[in-house]
């Protein structure tokens, strides 16, 4: 699927940066630095946006194209916050022939946003999963390590309303 | 490969007939010699070997698949197959997969009758171009340049233009995503003009299909020309002349500078100037300007500024060697600055009704003409210009019949020109043509050894050290920008004792410049389309009577009576302009 690009602001910290610049010094010298740089900031990030990108690409001396296209080559990278709240729908068989796709399409209109983006007030994210293995609790939704189980979607926008 | 590299012979048979082969060519490489071509779509030699296409395959005895000709090399005893019915249906259905998920609107399109999508189609029979149906997404045209448009409808992801770019150390387009999504563009999808592109072109001569075309301003040129109000000059670059004919059935590298300005004169321009007097100009402003600099302890090494593609990459990658480059305008916006001040004046035209077209083999002249510190007279010193494409399109449009065309000479005084404005076209020939001059100046008076041959040639960097005037002067000539990073980086780091460096943005300078007449890669692979195209420019260069730019007669004229001294105030004020740091991401 096309990686997509949040609007939401960067937030980095100077702790971040220093951390980032770490990983970078490390792998630096080494053939195919990009790859270990990359997972390492998004684990420091969360997930990789342009402000991340540009001091990998400055410090490597690399086009920052080249690590936008590794970026978003692989499917492990995300150029999108994960929230505060990480909205997680199973779209596994068991949750999507009980209907989870309804569920996702709900949290969908209610947040206004798709799969892989985040709220630009950076509280929720939306992520669809494959199989949680609650297939019994079909369909399945997960707020953090919250577990909302046999869920209709008309119960969907009164969990939300717990974390908003 | 390596040419001092001992080749060794080995023997293959291609299509049941013994050939010879040198050991480490490739399948094509080795089917071209014995007169059979094998198509390519993606392969670009040296610079595009991905064997991603899968239009080059052949078939290879005792392998199981077909192999992709471009990146095999042949082996002793090998048996290839290069038209067997296997391939040739493979070739055939590769195109109609090509064509599922392409924009088929072929009657309007740019490149109809020069695609080589277009031209393979035709080739293998293909007969239902909706045999499959594939994903067509909508795409938003990037329209945000100057100087080009993608549309990436029709693209077919060969990668020529991610490759050209990086070629050109400048590596801003290129596949983002993956799978069905894979597509041509910036990072984060930004549009071009929010990326440093150097508006090179290189990316678009290298494209196979439609993809990527130059923003186009025949439209507007043919209504100044159709407004009677208005007084139409248009001017052409060196190597317009060299490459213009390749477009209408000559062949490469044919001077065709008389028909050009009898072309010009039938499509209603009021005047045909050559920018090789812009070039001349140019040259007599550097020179002095580097004199200058020797004499006076200024900035060296001084690096040419004439290419606008070299100028927004210093901009862009070298903002701490702004210094160094030569304040002087471009030859094209020194011609058009001079017709808008002098020329206007001297033939009572106001310069608001002059409109100044220039013809160039360059897409970045789109992008200069609307830079800063460009209007000498109030006015943008070029209000539009045409690539050599564009002015074939205008051609044919008009149903001229360039191959039959008489010759026509230059209108005078804008239209004089010397030998060393001619070889500006091609890589070393600023180079060659500043050094007769600042030799001149330098020695006090002329010289007679006016040919500066180590500095000729398509090689990537040449340098070279000559004694003028008691002083031992280092010179470097780079083209292509990959390259021209090998030297600024010495610079850069002091370890270099250039005193001046010529740099050119498109490898061989301008007559493989973006804007130039597109060879498919085809021809490409196999021609040096630079050293032909070059070579009709020197033997231009040493046929003519005047050979060193200070010897122009208009432009004696024009310093005597307009402009005083070269680089005097009034010299700085219509002939020099400024530049502006730009941003690396």
């Amino acid at each position: 699927m096309k990686k997509k690009i949040s609007s939401v602001k960067f937030k980095g910290t100077k702790e971040q940066e220093a951390k980032l610049l770490g990983v970078i010094n490390k792998y630096k010298e080494l053939p195919g630095a990009v790859m270990p740089i990359l997972q390492e900031a998004q684990n420091i990030y969360g997930y990789l946006p342009i402000e991340v990108q540009t001091i990998i690409a400055d410090r490597l001396d690399l086009p920052l194209r080249e690590i936008f296209s590794i970026a978003t080559f692989y499917s492990q990278f995300s150029l999108s916050p994960r929230g505060k709240y990480e909205v997680s729908v199973c779209l596994g068989t068991a949750c999507y022939v009980k209907g989870s796709d309804k569920i996702l399409e709900k949290v969908r209109s209610i947040l206004h946003i798709d799969t892989e983006e985040c709220t630009t007030d950076g509280k929720f994210s939306l992520t669809s999963c494959r199989c949680i293995g609650a297939c019994g609790l079909a369909p399945v939704m997960t707020i953090n390590d919250d577990v909302y189980s046999r869920l209709k979607p008309d119960a969907v926008e009164d969990i939300l309303k717990k974390y908003m | 490969m390596e040419k001092n590299q001992a080749e060794k012979t080995i023997n293959i048979k291609i299509n049941n007939i013994a050939a010879k082969a040198k050991e480490g060519q490739s399948i094509l490489e080795a089917t071209k010699e014995i007169g059979v071509n094998i198509p390519t779509l993606c392969y670009l030699k040296g610079m595009n070997e991905i064997g991603a296409c899968r239009i080059c395959i052949v078939e290879v005895k005792g392998t199981k698949n077909l192999v992709a000709s471009c990146v095999t090399p042949v082996e002793e005893g090998m048996e290839i197959l290069t038209n067997s019915p296997r391939v040739k249906a493979s070739r055939k259905t590769t195109l109609e997969l090509l064509l599922s998920t392409h924009r088929k609107d072929c009657l309007s399109c740019v490149r109809s009758g020069e695609c080589e999508l277009q031209a393979l189609c035709k080739q293998f029979g293909v007969e239902d171009e909706n045999r499959y149906k594939g994903a067509m997404p909508k795409y938003r045209q990037d329209c945000s340049t100057l100087h080009l448009i993608r549309d990436n409808s029709k693209c077919i992801l060969c990668r020529r233009c991610e490759a050209a770019c990086k070629n050109q150390h400048v590596a801003v387009i290129g596949a983002n995503n993956r799978g069905f999504d894979t597509q041509i563009g910036c990072a984060f999808e930004k549009d071009l003009n929010e990326v440093p592109c150097i508006s090179c072109g290189q990316c678009i001569v290298n494209c196979p299909t439609g993809a990527l075309r130059e923003r186009d301003s025949c439209g507007a040129v043919m209504e100044a020309i159709n407004n009677p109000q208005k007084v139409v000059v248009v001017h052409t670059a060196p190597s317009i002349r060299v490459s213009l004919g390749e477009s209408f059935g000559l062949n490469i590298g044919a001077n065709v500078k008389g028909k050009m300005v009898s072309a010009l004169r039938r499509l209603g321009f009021d005047k045909v100037f050559d920018t090789d007097f812009g070039a001349d100009m140019t040259i007599v402003e550097e020179a002095n300007e580097f004199v200058n600099r020797i004499k006076n302890n200024g900035t060296l090494p001084m690096i040419t500024s004439c290419c606008p593609g070299w100028v927004k990459f210093c901009e862009h990658y070298y903002p701490e060697l702004l210094e160094n480059l030569s304040t002087c305008k471009s030859p094209q916006q020194m011609l058009g600055a001079i017709i808008k001040t002098w020329y206007a004046e001297k033939h009572n035209l106001d310069a608001k009704n002059i409109v100044v077209v220039s013809v160039m083999p360059c897409t970045a002249k789109k992008f200069e003409i609307a830079r800063e510190y460009q209007s000498a007279a109030g006015s943008p010193d070029t209000d539009y210009t045409l690539t050599t494409r564009e002015l074939v399109r205008m051609i044919k449009s008009a149903c001229i019949d360039f191959k039959n065309l008489a010759d026509e000479d230059f209108d005078p005084l804008l239209g004089v020109s010397t030998g060393a404005g001619t070889i500006f076209g091609t890589t070393g020939g600023v180079m060659e043509a500043a050094l007769r001059t600042a030799s001149d100046i330098l020695s006090g008076g002329p010289q007679r050894n006016i040919e500066y041959k180590e500095i000729r040639g398509t090689d990537a960097i040449k340098e070279a050290t000559y004694k003028i005037g008691g002083e031992n002067i280092k010179v470097a000539v780079v083209s292509g920008l990959s390259n021209a990073v090998k030297i600024l980086d010495k610079v850069k780091a002091g370890e270099c004792e250039y005193h001046f460096i010529e740099v050119m943005s498109c490898p061989g300078g301008c007559v493989n410049g973006g804007g130039q007449p597109i060879q498919p890669s085809g021809v490409r692979n196999f021609a040096d389309l630079k050293a032909t195209r070059a070579k009709g420019l020197y033997e231009e260069d040493k046929n003519l009577p005047l050979r060193k730019s200070h010897e122009n007669p208009t432009i004696k004229v024009i310093y005597e009576t307009f402009l005083g001294e070269p680089c005097s105030r009034q010299a700085h004020k219509i002939l020099h302009t400024k530049y502006t740091k730009r941003s690396k991401f």
